[in-house]
């Protein structure tokens, strides 16, 4: 037993290059939905990695199956075929490392319990000793400026506080690969730019893994590293996109720069293209060849 | 509302029936018509002392240790036939079957296997207030939310720890709700279960007067149990808000806005 541990402990492979295993890894993913009287496919073909420390958001039209994905790379749904691979191990379960921030906040705190009681609790059913635990509650909690509510229950806080609460809890519990299903969307505009920041802030200080998805064009390029840019159903990836902006990010000046109105406008032009699809395109092409 | 509200409205309308009553049968000679002097007499000379001891305490015993069975099982069933999709699937029809039928007729069952005894009485108090709080469960277990259930999922929140922080916590509300029916029909069964080859209790001391046309001290029974299920009441709203105080502000947020 003690022999194997310690075998397990040591590094892999010491000669391999770090950068060699992504921290996420999704290879082929496809997912089709068994419905009454059918099937539908919500993602065809996804294939796309994600490095250790990467920001990167996911943007696709409406139905493009963002949430879909969300669910199986976290292991909360099985994929039709594909594989996902957390730091080179499949993923078959929710893992223990991954955290997930969903976008019906109101749903995804128990309201039974306070604020505090709540960040706490994925800690206290890891059995973190309580002393540690409340160290990381205090951290989180201040991290996203709710260090004033911890006796609050969450029905109290307004929606981008509930928010906050959320993201604490996924702070406090020290994932290696956080992942976000649009969780802005329903939040006013200035709650969203400081939570924007916040996402950019916390990414920063912890050096988490983040896989953020939205389907706000701005946001994206805004918060991301790098965009990708899915295609609508039957879902396959439209584009891969590097956000060489500066890392300092700033609500008034990033989005004034030239290059973020550039970078905005390809990826619109992207999303627009993915909507028409792939047969409308072969019907303009056919059209195309039809005039000449 | 302030507290002296409260009282006001909580003895408002019994005072004023107290008073239409003893208006109303003031002049009155008929012997089964009670009048509220007398019955308040009779009610302090027949059920304090001996009685209580003898009659009242055995039925409030006997109602507590079948409520209590009747709460605990229903809850630990309910939590585990509603997380087993094929246990529930399987025995749901037949809950239906068993909630149906009128608890009374189980006495001269339950008499002939158990035996005319406490347990017996417990046994029928069991056997119809279990079923609101089960099937209660069992119906708020299969609507948790969702997004509640994938976030408890993600964070590795399984088994024990997740009946303990989500599962029991989000059914309390119809937990609760069974409870309420459950008290009554308890209340309704230490009655009957007592009316049957019984010797002590309220419902054979209850019988008793009547069939000796002691009319005043049958009322002034009727009354106990009255008391008795106000009493249950009481107890039942000041947990109810202890234990539910987060539902209700958060029904009380979601209306208003
Ligand atoms: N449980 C389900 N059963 C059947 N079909 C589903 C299910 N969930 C999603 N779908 C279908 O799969 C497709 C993708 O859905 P998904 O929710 O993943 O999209 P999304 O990109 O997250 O959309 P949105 O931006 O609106 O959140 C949709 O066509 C949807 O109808
Ligand atoms: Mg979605």
């Amino acid at each position: 037993m003690t022999v194997s541990e310690t075998t397990m402990n040591q590094p892999v492979q010491p000669l391999q290059p770090i950068q060699a295993v992504p921290m996420l890894s999704v290879r082929g993913l496809q997912k089709i939905y068994k419905v009454p009287g059918g099937e539908v496919e919500a993602v065809r073909d996804l294939t796309f990695d994600l490095a250790e420390g990467e920001l990167v958001c996911l943007v696709g039209p409406s139905g493009s199956g963002k949430t879909t994905l969300l669910k199986c790379i976290s292991g909360l749904m099985e994929q039709t075929s594909g594989t996902v691979e957390l730091n080179g191990s499949k993923v078959t379960g929710p893992p223990k490392s991954m955290a997930v921030v969903f976008q019906e906040y109101g749903r995804s705190l128990f309201p039974w319990m306070t604020v505090r009681a709540n960040v706490e609790l994925p800690l206290k059913n890891q059995k973190v000793p309580k002393a540690e635990r409340a160290a990381l509650v205090d951290a989180a909690l201040k991290s996203v400026g709710l260090d004033h509510v911890p006796k609050s229950y969450p029905w109290q806080l307004s929606g981008g506080m509930q928010q906050r609460v959320a993201i604490a809890r996924a702070v406090a519990y020290r994932p290696q690969v956080l992942l976000m299903d649009e969780p802005f969307a329903a939040v006013d505009a200035q709650t969203r730019a400081d939570l924007e920041d916040l996402i950019r802030t916390i990414w920063k200080q912890l050096g988490v893994t983040i896989l953020f998805v939205t389907h706000d064009i701005d946001e994206s390029v805004y918060l991301g590293e790098r965009v990708i840019v899915l295609s609508s159903s039957p879902t396959v990836v439209q584009e891969d996109l590097k956000i060489d902006l500066p890392a300092e990010r700033d609500q008034l000046n990033t989005r004034a720069l030239p290059r973020f109105m550039e970078l905005r406008s390809h990826v619109y032009a992207e999303i627009q293209r993915a909507k028409l699809g792939p047969v409308t395109e072969q019907i303009t092409a056919q059209r195309k060849a039809s005039l000449k | 509302m302030s507290p002296l509200k409260r009282i006001a409205y909580f003895f408002g309308l019994p005072i004023l029936l107290i008073a239409l009553w003893y208006a109303l049968s003031f002049g009155s000679t008929n012997f089964f018509v009670p009048k509220p002097i007398e019955l308040a007499q009779t009610l302090w000379t027949t059920w304090i002392g001996e009685r209580f001891v003898d009659d009242v305490l055995p039925s409030l015993g006997r109602l507590a240790v079948g409520l209590f069975f009747a709460i605990g099982l229903g809850i630990v069933l309910g939590l585990l036939i509603g997380s087993t999709r094929w246990l529930r699937n399987l025995l749901e029809p037949l809950l239906e079957f068993f909630r149906a039928i009128p608890p009374p007729v189980l006495v001269p069952l339950l008499m002939l296997l158990i035996g005319v005894n406490d347990s017996m009485k417990v046994a029928v108090i069991i056997s119809g207030a279990i079923w609101p709080v089960l099937l209660n469960t069992v119906e708020g277990v299969r609507a948790v939310d969702s997004v509640l259930s994938d976030s408890c999922r993600s964070y590795g929140i399984r088994g024990f720890a997740r009946i303990r922080y989500f599962v029991l916590p989000a059914v309390t509300p119809q937990i609760m709700a069974g409870v309420r029916q459950s008290l009554s029909i308890g209340l309704i069964l230490m009655v009957i279960s007592e009316m049957f080859a019984s010797s002590s209790g309220l419902g054979f001391t209850i019988v008793q007067f009547q069939r000796n046309f002691a009319i005043p001290e049958m009322w002034s029974g009727i009354v106990v149990l009255g008391l008795i299920g106000l009493g249950l009441a009481i107890i039942f709203q000041f947990v109810e808000r202890r234990v539910l105080h987060w539902y209700h502000g958060l029904k009380e947020i979601t209306h208003d806005s």
